[in-house]
């Protein structure tokens, strides 16, 4: 997305995915799925669009999205790494991971690194307990994460 | 000929590198001019050894495991292709100890077939108890399911041949099955493995709970965090579709049942039955009060039934068995077989799936083997973050769903996660408080403010503020919490943490919290 796209521009992708799930019994949740695919988040614009599409307030969409832990109201960085804090992973070390990973990017809990690089997420549990502390970089997953292997995730989004 | 090479596809084998294996495997077949099929299996859920590698030998089964990257080359030097010795050698898959001491019924196919081939699900008896359902009444599959004396594995342990019957008798053209597949507890990845390495069982189990109630839509409500999952359904799905598994005419019957699935949005709150279905309308996932019950107007005010995707998988087999067959396995009012999930600080974590009865001790010291940092077990925290932590002195409790409530805990959802004697109780208590708070749908005060108040009165504890005061205090917001929630969220989160303070006292003493920087 250029960073000049107006309203009318926003307004007319939203639509476009409208369109295409307002088909599906409750369609609110896919339409702001594929919005945050496409935009990365959901812009503010896209909103009135929703809510004009379903026939709701902006209000309500805005409760909706303002409720789930996934939507994001800004741009998140080019990579998004989420570190779970769930207890499984916290019997494996999973704070001292995080209070690392915080330090080295000098971001708190889904704050993005000054230079746009990289948002950090919290998450509770990836269904990988068993291979405890988990983590998932940019979608993808990653088990017994130890320092060591963060600080190479790490440089390697750097590069 | 043609040597097929098992590498499991799913994300906890992925996680530890299975993908990498994969793509090392063929490059190097390819570079020897070795005549290889990589197939993608499940996992058989030992994460101790995955990446697990299989290879289809004349002697059977052969697994590898944990292979790296850096083993492959070795191991076709050693010819494991003709199943030949080497550091990373198993044995026969079937007659690895962890498995081989399992009674698979519901997991009996995962791991052992390609997750998407519906030939493959064939071939090893899939669909049979969907063929026998489809010669059946509704009230007689009904019956099946309440005589298997199955109860709901999602965690309320509510029998699923009664709400079955609610829906069958409950007026209404359209009906549907709802699978809950949110599994937000920490400690638990039965669903995700399931529907990662035998998809086509969770969609067999729908069309039977569909031919039983009269429903013909059905959806599976599955988080965000499971993306792996949520693609191989959405294949097998179609697989389905193109074989007319699904459809106007299942398997060629009259009968029409169609599927989809649904992401959440990282709420754990949207587990709770009520809250999911909110959710799946377009609406906040706030919890609903019950009544009416969703088997009466449940998904758009229609009658539907919620069922855990380990409750929906297991119906199938009682189908093909009877349900006789099934209930034998077990003990007391727990009927049937359980998929334990052992995880955490343990050195073989995985899936375990057992008849109910096995005792905590047994499950954490025997089957998981202890610790992973080989210090000793201090804690095991049971049924995810709602869930009662466990000293060794109760390691004697069965595993049995009235035997842990009378041990003030519960089973949820099965998962067992352990704490070395590293672990800070009333940092676990101070975290169950957070987990409420951040996840609280905000719908009942005890839960939305109790949670926060909560964690500021085991930070006053820590800073040693009038400490005994403050537990009493506690105790008495829990005991508000218990009483005064709308759901389990704020209802079971006193769970952690008055376990936490009565098993673990000496922890709730005065000292410095160490708190990720928040
Ligand atoms: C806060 C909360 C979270 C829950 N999370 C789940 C879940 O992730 N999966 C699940 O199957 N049930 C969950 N439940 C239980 C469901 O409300 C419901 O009892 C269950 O889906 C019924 O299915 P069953 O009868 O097959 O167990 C949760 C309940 C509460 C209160
Ligand atoms: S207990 Fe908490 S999560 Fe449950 S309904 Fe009340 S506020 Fe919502
Ligand atoms: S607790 Fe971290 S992946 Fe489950």
């Amino acid at each position: 997305m250029s960073a000049t796209e107006t309203t009318e521009e926003i307004s007319v992708r939203v639509g476009t995915i409208c369109d295409g799930l307002a088909g599906l019994e409750g369609p609110l949740l896919p339409i702001l799925h594929e919005v945050q695919e496409e935009f990365g988040f959901i812009p503010e614009g896209a909103l009135q669009t929703i809510a004009k599409k379903l026939n709701l307030s902006r209000a309500e969409v805005h409760g909706v999205a303002s409720f789930y832990h996934d939507f994001r109201e800004e741009k998140p960085g080019r990579h998004v790494i989420k570190i779970c804090r769930a207890e499984a992973c916290q019997s494996m070390g999973a704070d001292d991971l995080s209070d690392h990973a915080k330090r080295k990017l000098k971001v708190d809990w889904s704050e993005t690194t000054s230079d746009q690089n990289v948002t950090l997420e919290p998450v509770f549990c990836l269904g990988l307990c068993a291979c405890a502390p988990a983590a998932m970089v940019d979608g993808k997953v990653i088990g017994r994460v130890s320092k060591d292997r963060l600080d190479r995730i790490l440089s390697e989004v750097e590069s | 000929m043609t040597v097929k090479i098992y590498v499991p596809l799913d994300s906890g084998s992925v996680a530890l590198g299975a993908d990498e294996v994969a793509t090392a495997i063929a490059a190097t077949a390819a570079k020897r001019g070795e005549d290889v099929q990589i197939v993608r299996n499940g996992s058989f859920g030992m994460y101790w050894l995955e990446p697990m590698v299989e290879v289809e030998t004349s002697r059977g089964r052969l697994a590898y495991g944990p292979v790296a990257v850096e083993d492959v080359d070795s191991l076709f030097d050693a010819g494991f292709l003709n199943g030949s010795d080497h550091k990373r050698y198993l044995g026969h898959t079937q007659d690895i100890p962890f498995l081989k001491a399992q009674t698979r019924l519901t997991f009996q196919r995962c791991g052992i077939i390609d997750p998407v081939s519906l030939d493959d699900y064939r071939a090893n008896d899939g669909l049979k108890g969907l063929e026998n359902a489809l010669k059946m009444t509704s009230e007689d599959i009904v019956k099946a399911v309440t005589d298997s004396g199955l109860r709901g594995r999602g965690g309320a342990g509510f029998p699923t041949g009664i709400k079955w019957n609610t829906v069958r008798q409950a007026p209404g053209d359209q009906k549907y099955i709802v699978c809950n597949a949110d599994e937000g507890d920490s400690g638990t990845f039965a669903d995700r493995m399931i529907m990662e390495g035998e998809p086509f069982v969770l969609i067999e189990g729908m069309i039977i709970a569909g031919l039983a109630t009269g429903a013909t839509k059905g959806y599976v409500y599955t988080r965000s965090e499971y993306p792996d999952a949520i693609r191989i359904m959405n294949e097998a799905i179609e697989v389905a579709r193109a074989n007319k598994l699904l459809g106007p005419k299942v398997l060629g019957s009259d009968y029409a049942f169609d599927m989809e699935v649904r992401m959440g949005a990282g709420a754990y709150v949207c587990g709770e039955e009520t809250s999911l279905l909110n959710s799946m309308e377009g609406k906040r996932g706030v919890v609903r009060a019950k009544p009416p019950l969703p088997a009466l107007e449940g998904f758009m005010a229609r009658p539907t039934v919620v069922n855990n995707v380990i409750s929906l998988c297991s119906v199938p087999v009682i189908l093909e068995k009877g349900a006789e067959y099934y209930r034998d396995f077990g003990m007391g009012r727990s009927r049937g077989t359980i998929p334990i999930q052992i995880a955490g600080n343990v050195k073989h974590g995985g899936l375990y799936e057992t008849a109910f009865g096995l005792t905590l001790g047994e499950i954490v010291d025997q089957i998981g083997g202890g610790t992973a940092s080989g210090r000793p077990v201090k804690a095991v925290q049971v049924g995810g973050p709602l869930g009662a932590y466990f000293p060794r002195e109760l390691f004697d409790t069965p595993f049995d769903y009235e035997a842990f409530a009378k041990a003030d805990g519960l089973i949820g959802h099965a998962g067992v996660v352990v704490f070395d004697d590293s672990v800070d109780m009333m940092k676990q208590a101070r975290f169950a408080m957070e987990f409420c708070a951040i996840e609280s749908c905000g719908k009942c005060t005890p839960c939305r403010i109790g949670s926060t108040r909560g964690t500021e009165v085991v930070d006053k504890i820590a800073r040693g503020e009038d400490p005994e005061m403050q537990k009493e205090l506690l105790a008495d917001l829990c005991e508000t919490m218990k009483f005064g929630s709308l759901c389990a969220l704020g209802g079971f989160t006193p769970y952690p943490v008055m376990s936490a303070l009565t098993h673990f006292p000496d922890d709730f003493r005065p000292h410095a919290l160490d708190i990720a920087a928040e």
